[in-house]
């Protein structure tokens, strides 16, 4: 009950956010330029679209993913309005967890809008549903919930400035940690390969959530994804959200 | 009579400055507020009233020391449920109108909508801003925002009301208001525990009061204990008589055209004074012993350390 008031608060404050409705429209424009952009194209139109539509639903999201996780609880503290809620019975973790849920909210309200942009632009190429499209959108919606969890952990201790700079290496860092894979393959067994492996398993992986090639170039999907992906993104999330309780437990609100 | 509050060698210290060096808040605060009573928590700025008020509430964490709520640990919930708070200069989610706001605190207690909106309309009465209900709270002014405020202090129906600076910044009328409020709590049985630093409201309403200056208490009791009812001083205004005729029997305080305001502080004076106005055919317009006040023994004490 006190989560979903926290969590339902949270919501009514993001979506009255202009930064939001800002990187919404530019979202918008992205995946209708798509189209534009497909004209331009010699070859298959619609793997433009499609390329550039799920591209645009995964940068987009995470930009507003951060912004508002990186912002939000931040927010609280400094405008000292975490005075109030924390002196009512709820746990801190119960607010941390409050406010995940209500970011989570806006954000798959976010992506359903940009969803429905981008479907109804393929939809009007192909006169059909690619049901692989909604697989990938999922995986995107999960990927975002994991960054959320990643900037709200941030957010417990450092500013905001500092927590999105941190929040956007996360995942640049993440899309790019596969390259590590390459190099382990390439390089001769021994320490240096010993510690790239170890940094490898301890970078985070965003990459499971990535079937963006597959489905605009129909290639046939990993089988291993359905299962690895939500699992991954589940306790990922969970050790963030984890962390970021336990900084908060301990936190002086001066 | 039992125990709303319970605070035992409290110590609380923060590290400042870019070389971090621990400054001491709170040097061992120890104080105890009856069930019931409007208790006082007087303090100079920076002495440690707000500090301790976190303390209690759980927002910071005390390095040495005990806090207790009706008898149980102040960071249980069954403590904090029965405590409602008022911050010092509120900040509230400024995109809620005064309902939603009310509504949100409310859904953190209540699970039917019904109770929610009861209590909220309530609340809102009680403070007075059935108009504002549905005005976003950035467009309040401060007196309005101190008031939602202690609505908000209220919607758990809290046994025990802390409320920090309720007065600061608010006109004589809005003082007035949130005075009133705070006397109709105490009877209904709430226990309220207010830390101000504006004596003339304390000094009217509170029951007890703790003085509290370096973040150590230095004297604490009922008013009545604390301040002597001993005449110090009496105030004469008197007309008809020349100031060089008053020469030595007090101190000239004002003259407003015939008007002489006099302060005398020894009794055979004020004889020798009623005599001389008497004997000029003088009037005297009026006469008021005073007493110690709050304030006389908090700047006394103060200014003692």
């Amino acid at each position: 009950m006190k989560i979903r008031a926290i969590a339902s608060n949270t919501f009514k404050e993001a979506i009255r956010d202009r930064i939001l409705y800002l990187l919404l429209f530019f979202a918008a424009v992205t995946i209708i330029s798509s189209r534009i952009l497909a004209l331009l194209t010699v070859g298959d139109r619609v793997k433009i679209i499609k390329d550039v539509g799920l591209a645009s639903l995964s940068l987009f999201g995470a930009l507003m993913a951060i912004v508002m996780g990186t912002s939000l609880v931040h927010k609280e503290i400094d405008k000292k309005t975490i005075y109030t809620l924390l002196s009512k019975p709820i746990h801190r973790s119960q607010f941390i967890l409050g406010k995940f849920f209500g970011l989570i909210l806006t954000l798959f309200m976010m992506l359903l809008f940009m969803s429905l942009i981008f479907l109804a632009l393929v939809f009007s190429y192909t006169f059909t549903i690619d049901w692989n499209l909604l697989l990938a959108i999922f995986l995107i919606f999960l990927e975002l919930s994991l960054i959320t969890s990643v900037a709200i952990l941030f957010s417990c201790f450092s500013t905001p400035i500092l927590s999105s700079i941190f929040s956007l290496s996360f995942y640049l860092i993440g899309h790019l940690s596969w390259g590590l894979e390459t190099l382990i393959q390439k390089i001769n067994p021994g320490p240096v390969k010993v510690l790239i492996q170890i940094i490898h398993l301890l970078l985070p992986d965003l990459e499971n959530f990535n079937i963006k090639t597959e489905v605009v170039h129909n290639l046939p999907l990993p089988s291993h994804l359905f299962i690895f992906a939500p699992v991954y993104g589940f306790f990922f999330t969970l050790f963030c959200l984890t962390i970021a309780s336990f900084i908060f437990r301990k936190r002086d609100f001066i | 009579m039992a125990v709303a509050l319970k605070i035992e060698n409290l110590h609380k210290s923060f590290k400042v400055g870019f070389i971090p060096k621990k400054k001491k808040i709170l040097k061992g605060i120890s104080l105890e507020v009856e069930e019931g009573e409007i208790f006082g928590y007087l303090g100079p700025n920076g002495a440690g009233k707000t500090t301790t008020l976190k303390c209690v509430l759980g927002l910071i964490f005390p390095e040495k020391g005990s806090i207790e709520i009706f008898g149980k640990p102040h960071l249980s919930l069954q403590a904090k449920e029965k405590t409602g708070f008022l911050p010092e200069n509120p900040y509230f989610y400024e995109y809620l109108t005064a309902l939603e706001f009310l509504n949100f605190y409310g859904d953190l207690f209540f699970k039917r909508k019904k109770e929610r909106k009861a209590k909220a309309d309530e609340l809102i009465q009680l403070v007075g801003l059935e108009q504002w209900a549905d005005l976003q709270l950035r467009k309040f002014s401060r007196g309005m925002l101190q008031r939602i405020g202690l609505a908000q202090a209220l919607i758990n129906d809290p046994s025990l009301v802390l409320l920090d600076e309720p007065l600061g910044g608010l006109d004589p009328l809005g003082r007035k208001e949130i005075r009133d409020i705070i006397v109709k709590l105490k009877k209904e049985g709430k226990t309220v525990f207010l830390s101000s630093h504006i004596l003339q409201d304390i000094e009217m309403i509170c029951d007890r009061v703790a003085i509290i200056h370096n973040g150590q208490i230095i004297n604490q009791g009922s008013l009545q204990n604390l301040v002597s009812e001993k005449i110090l001083s009496t105030e004469i205004t008197l007309s008809g008589v020349d100031t060089k005729e008053l020469k030595g029997l007090g101190e000239c305080f004002s003259i407003h055209g015939e008007k002489i305001l006099l302060k005398v502080f020894e009794d055979n004076k004020i004889e020798k004074i009623l005599a001389l106005v008497q004997e000029k055919k003088g009037k005297i317009h009026s006469f008021i012993p005073r007493t110690e006040t709050l304030e006389d023994l908090f700047v006394g004490m103060v200014k003692k350390r």
